[in-house]
């Protein structure tokens, strides 16, 4: 999903962030699980906050529920500070990974427990709740035990329960981890469908970068308790900011070598790939730095040897291994250097077997050169 | 595997499931039956000091004499009713008591971090390493006139003269209160240890304030936990002898004293059968009612999320 100009208020510097969070640390016993964490988050936005287990993201879900409270730093929602309120008074809520139901209340009773402490009337109440049954599809299951529930119903019951609060921030943790793979793509949609609804802002903790892509307006990835890159999905996809941003999400050769400038451009002498490198990219700060060149599988085109393949830089080699992956052939093929490319080719036309000699070649544009 | 494989498989699983039962059978049942006939019986200056159930009359007929006036006699008999209700409100005492002690003692201890809460419930199981006896034994030197309570109360010039403590209803409460506190105290952790704490969170995150979440979730979620306590600690106190008989007064009259008496004392085994009997059918109703009660439970909310 590549959002039109008008839906990203992160690109426009006037625009103000419903939630502000500012140089957040927090530690738990001198290990610092969030270490200096900044983000803006807009009105609407379904932001994702990526990362593998114990790089932070829960800690610093957990702070905006109330649940942890940081050593330093601030977070205001809508010009509130939130460190100065309990979980019980924050405008803002959660839906957990293990959905949290409780037990020994019935799927009304889960999703108007939050209503109850609103004052609310009766009539109004149960009005609330029938609605939020209707938004998740449940309407039939008011008197279910969550005991009673598949895993997809307990995960409607769960999300019903945080959003009949109208919160202004809604947070998930891990809301699909639970599902079976088949369930969770179209509850991905679902989620798109019903934030889109009710336009609270999403944020979401996820390990799983392609949920993360799918679901996201923006992805904020996380290691070792630091924010290392945000952007929307294709910009952290197409221009990962350091090696370890491209080599998390999605897969990526990466030509280590040294930037230079030719008559033709921007070259990386790669001696993996035996020669210069084109590049396409302004690489003037990083003049005779040591970069990595990584390049998407799928942007790398496979041909017969003897076939004209017009590309920037091309090479020949031996096809090592082939996995078939049904909507695409991935290719693991050896340059002369003995140093292996990933290449993912689409399910049509010719296909390679090992020990077939190829040639591969990809444009000056296909890579983006990293320092970091 | 080979049919004499399977059998002797078989065997053994019959063996391990049967010795607990032979156990039960001959220590437990068949006492009970033993007591149950006896409680048919009349006393007599014999040995044993009743009457035979079964006996040869003159012209040579079997006869079985069932005896129910025992039964009459307890039940019309104040002195027993009285032991009754005065034995099933201390073990009501106690229970309310070792509840309000326990819960927060076991919640304590729950919420500590892991490699503290072996050494906390070795705390509270380490009164067991001395015998109860002795235990309660020491509560007389604590609650005597000259003992240390009072003697502190004196000392910090609260009272002139001794408060009269030993020997009497409250003697008896606080040493059956810290006697079984440790009963109710590990069924309840044990329960509150395993209980998902993400369901406090849930219940915090939709705006419900800590009494409110303690009043909906917590409680209600530990109810099986506290019923295990309870029914722990409220069985054996019914039918408790010896902290009503070291600490209690001339007025504590309980259900265990009146066996010892009439065992003892009166050498009536009948009657004293009859009593024991008796109390036995008053616990073992209100059980299974609960049991019938919480078999239903189980099938609608026991397991979590």
């Amino acid at each position: 999903m590549i959002p039109a100009p008008q839906d990203s208020p992160w690109a426009d510097a006037a625009a103000v962030p419903q939630l502000r969070i500012r140089n957040v640390v927090k530690s738990f016993d001198s290990f610092a699980a969030v270490d200096d964490v900044s983000l803006d988050i807009f009105r609407g936005e379904f932001f994702s906050l990526l990362g593998a287990s114990g790089c932070g993201k829960t800690t610093l879900l957990r702070m905006l529920a109330g649940f942890e409270f940081p050593d330093r730093g601030a977070v205001e929602l809508d010009g509130i500070d939130l460190l100065k309120l309990q979980p019980y008074e924050r405008p803002v809520n959660m839906m957990f990974q293990s959905y949290a139901l409780f037990p020994h209340m019935s799927v009304a009773q889960n999703i108007g427990f939050g209503l109850r402490s609103e004052g609310l009337s009766r009539d109004h109440l149960e009005e609330r709740v029938a609605n939020a049954l209707k938004l998740v599809q449940l309407s039939g299951f008011a008197q279910r035990k969550p005991n009673q529930l598949s895993g997809g119903q307990k995960q409607r019951v769960a999300l019903a329960r945080a959003l009949v609060k109208r919160p202004k921030v809604l947070l998930l943790d891990e809301p699909l981890s639970a599902l079976d793979k088949k369930l969770r793509e179209a509850t991905q949609f679902e989620l798109i469908n019903i934030q889109k609804q009710v336009g609270v802002t999403f944020i979401m903790v996820t390990h799983d970068q392609e949920e993360a892509m799918a679901m996201s307006t923006r992805i904020a990835v996380m290691d070792k308790g630091r924010v290392v890159q945000v952007g929307a999905p294709h910009e952290i996809y197409e221009y990962p900011h350091s090696r370890f941003v491209a080599t998390f999400i999605g897969s990526i050769n990466l030509f280590e070598g040294m930037a230079a400038h030719g008559p033709d451009g921007w070259r990386v002498d790669c001696a993996h790939w035996g020669g210069p490198l084109r590049v396409a990219q302004d690489l003037a700060a990083l003049d005779h730095h040591q970069v990595a060149l990584g390049v998407r599988p799928e942007k790398i085109r496979i041909a017969p040897p003897d076939e004209h393949l017009a590309a920037d830089n091309f090479s020949d080699g031996v096809v090592r291994e082939v996995a078939y992956l049904g909507e695409s052939m991935l290719y693991r093929v050896a340059l002369p250097s003995g140093f292996l490319v990933r290449v993912a080719a689409p399910n049509v036309g010719t296909r390679f077997s090992p020990g077939q000699t190829v040639r591969i070649g990809f444009d000056a544009g296909a890579g983006v050169a990293l320092d970091k | 595997m080979s049919v004499s494989e399977t059998r002797k498989r078989a065997l053994g699983r019959f063996l391990v499931i049967a010795i607990p039962f032979i156990w039960l059978g001959a220590l437990f049942l068949a006492p009970f039956l033993i007591v149950a006939k006896i409680s048919l019986s009349t006393a007599a200056v014999a040995i044993p000091p009743y009457e035979p159930l079964i006996s040869w009359a003159e012209d040579g007929a079997l006869v079985l004499t069932l005896h129910v006036g025992n039964y009459k006699l307890i039940f019309s008999d104040p002195v027993y009713l009285i032991a009754y209700a005065s034995s099933l409100r201390n073990a009501a005492v106690t229970v309310v008591f070792t509840l309000l002690l326990g819960y927060p003692l076991a919640y304590f201890i729950a919420t500590r971090r892991e490699n503290w809460r072996a050494p906390l419930l070795l705390l509270v199981m380490l009164p067991f390493w001395t015998s109860f006896l002795i235990r309660i034994y020491a509560w007389i030197g604590i609650l005597k006139p000259n003992g240390v309570i009072n003697g502190v109360l004196i000392w910090l010039g609260l009272i002139d003269k001794p408060l009269m403590i030993l020997n009497t209803n409250f003697a008896v409460a606080v040493g059956m209160v810290y006697g079984y506190l440790p009963f109710m105290v590990l069924p309840l952790y044990a329960h509150l240890e395993k209980m998902d704490w993400s369901l406090l969170e849930a219940a915090r995150d939709l705006g419900a304030k800590p009494a409110r979440v303690f009043r909906e979730v917590t409680l209600p979620l530990s109810a099986p936990g506290i019923v295990a306590g309870s029914l722990l600690v409220f069985i054996p106190a019914v039918g408790e002898y010896i902290v009503p008989a070291l600490l209690g007064g001339p007025d504590t009259l309980t259900i265990g004293a009146t066996l010892w008496n009439e065992f003892f004392s009166n050498r009536d085994w009948p009657v004293a059968s009859t009593v024991a009997v008796a109390l036995i059918a008053l616990l073992v109703a209100p059980l299974l009612a609960l049991q019938h009660h919480r078999a239903k439970g189980v099938k609608t909310m026991s397991d979590k999320p």
